[in-house]
């Protein structure tokens, strides 16, 4: 909140006689209240805001001094005096570090409050509430898809599942780079592996939903992150087989089997929750043309390193992502080149 | 502070010697006598807390002393000499390493907290310091495979070399999520277990890929 307006001031000053809680009155810049426990509201110097600042600086410290010298005496004795000055001079230490050990604890009282909603991590709590048994049979239906589309299918609004996938699928990720035989930063790896997964997760899913949303599909957001996360357990299965066996028509069979499955079963969900021919067409092709370019992207984009990487090996500039192959010495680049480019025509 | 209300004391016994801070301070009155005592009694006593926990991680047994006693100077320095182990390992000599250390560290610490939330919020009952101090000391095993790695380096990278360092690397693997799991799965209730170690798993599966393709320059 801004500092305190004179309005409040001047109405809490001239209600002074009538009040007790002291402190409600500094707690009351927030709540917006008209002078603590009094019902007169000051309209004399309410919307003051034409003057020039420093009138309004001085008149909001001549307030600030007659709240100082009121709360002062409020504390040391029960009773209030209305604008006494006796006994101002004596105290002023003290009151200045009364006014101070006020103005901490409000400020502790509302960051605690603050922290207490919003850090809250019992507010996730009931998205975590799943047995193994659960999470297994759901990877496993992640793969199968629903026949019955004239009736909503139940997605459950989950998040450990989704979050454990996808964090696998950055393991997996690293895993592909390394064994493309070639050394990448590390610092741009992780980074980036990182980056990729939960941006596509959060991403689609946030731009599926408001693409729902537009399409009138019954679908909530947790639902949308559940399904989108369960449907990447597809992509962890493909890219692993294929990151390790490195033929590309083995990883096209993944790609339109594997991938095409997990694709299917989110598309019959969100058909069976969609009314509508021309909606369920733009969300159902919207999500099956993002998920599987986004497989053939993993795919592609940290793979093609083994094929490419040794033709920059000559130049003077290396592309930013630095992949070097490791152990070759600068001999027999020729030769691994043209080996290099051979086996790549073959696959 | 707040975490140590999860550390559970019966009522009726009176609280003097169970203070859970790393000073281990008794009673009132050997807070003053610490504050005139030498200062290498305060380094050795620490140092002492610290290599109770090494053991501990090594030899895991059901011991509380690492989880009530927690502290995060272990898992500080183990952090810090497993991101300078790791330094170094990139091809282009022109970059210094610097990204690497950060990353290597932003890993090992963003990794456990989210492991600690994710204990948390499947039901465990230990605290998020607790927990990351067990996660961080269970680095320990890791550590020292990548000590061995890098004195086998020193001797020739070939096949051999590989076989020997992916031998020690998995074996430590298997330690650091054995050692941590005997720590953290006990707060867990019993039918969640397998729900709590699986992102264990992944994380010092990380650290042991991060270990096991290190090559120096």
């Amino acid at each position: 909140a801004a500092g305190p307006r004179p309005g409040t001031m001047s109405a809490a000053g001239a209600a002074g006689g009538g009040r007790s809680g002291t402190a409600a009155d500094w707690g009351g810049f927030e709540d917006n209240m008209q002078g603590g426990g009094s019902a007169v509201i000051d309209m004399e110097n309410m919307d003051d805001t034409s003057g020039s600042s420093f009138e309004d600086m001085g008149e909001m410290h001549q307030r600030m001094k007659e709240e100082e010298e009121e709360e002062g005496e409020a504390g040391a004795a029960e009773e209030e005096e209305d604008g006494e000055f006796l006994g101002m001079k004596g105290l002023r230490g003290q009151l200045g570090r009364q006014v101070a050990d006020q103005m901490w604890q409000v400020g502790k009282r509302q960051a605690s409050r603050a922290f207490s909603l919003y850090a809250n991590i019992d507010i996730l709590r009931p998205y975590f509430d799943v047995e193994p048994v659960q999470v297994r049979a759901r990877l496993l239906e992640s793969m199968i898809p629903v026949k019955m589309i004239n009736f909503p299918q139940k997605i459950a609004g989950e998040l450990y599942g989704p979050l454990m996938l996808v964090f696998t699928l950055v393991a997996i990720l690293l895993h592909g780079m390394k064994t493309s035989d070639t050394i990448i930063r590390e610092g741009t790896l992780m980074g980036t592996a990182i980056g990729t997964c939960f941006g596509y997760w959060l991403g689609v899913s946030s731009f599926i939903y408001f693409l729902a949303y537009l399409c009138n599909a019954q679908i909530t957001m947790v639902q949308m992150l559940s399904l989108l996360g369960y449907g990447l357990f597809g992509h962890c299965i493909t890219l692993f087989v294929t990151y390790n066996i490195h033929f590309h028509s083995l990883f096209y069979i993944f790609w339109l089997g594997v991938g095409g499955l997990s694709t299917l079963r989110m598309v019959a969900v969100l058909v069976s929750r969609t009314v509508g021919h021309t909606q369920r067409l733009i969300l159902c092709g919207t999500l099956a043309a993002l998920h599987m370019l986004f497989l053939l992207y993993l795919h592609f984009a940290y793979h093609k390193v083994v094929e490419g990487i040794l033709d920059t090996l000559e130049g003077p500039n290396m592309p930013p992502f630095q992949r070097v192959a490791r152990d070759i010495p600068v001999v027999s680049n020729a030769v691994l080149n043209t080996t290099a480019k051979a086996v790549a025509l073959t696959l | 502070f707040a975490g140590l209300a999860d550390v559970s004391i019966s009522e009726d016994i009176p609280v003097e010697g169970e203070i859970t801070v790393p000073v281990g301070s008794h009673s009132p009155d050997e807070d003053y006598s610490t504050l005139d005592e030498p200062v290498r009694d305060t380094i050795m006593r620490d140092l002492k807390a610290v290599g109770k926990k090494f053991v501990h991680v090594m030899y895991p047994k059901k011991s509380s002393a690492l989880l009530r006693d927690w502290d995060l100077w272990g898992p500080l320095v183990l952090c810090v000499s497993l991101a300078l182990m790791l330094q170094g390992g990139s091809a282009d000599s022109k970059d210094d390493g610097g990204p690497q250390f950060a990353e290597v560290f932003v890993i090992i610490w963003f990794g456990a907290v989210v492991i600690t939330l994710n204990s948390k919020l499947l039901g465990g009952t230990i605290s998020f310091f607790q927990s990351l101090c067990v996660l961080g000391y269970c680095v320990l095993p890791l550590t020292v495979a990548m000590l061995v790695c890098r004195l086998v380096l020193l001797a020739g990278s070939g096949t051999v070399s590989f076989i020997i360092r992916l031998i020690v690397v998995v074996a430590m693997f298997a330690w650091s999520t054995l050692a941590s799991t005997a720590f953290l799965a006990d707060s867990q209730p019993p039918n969640r277990k397998a729900l709590v170690v699986y992102p264990i798993f992944l994380f010092y599966f990380v650290i042991s890929w991060m270990i096991l393709t290190f090559t120096p320059q």
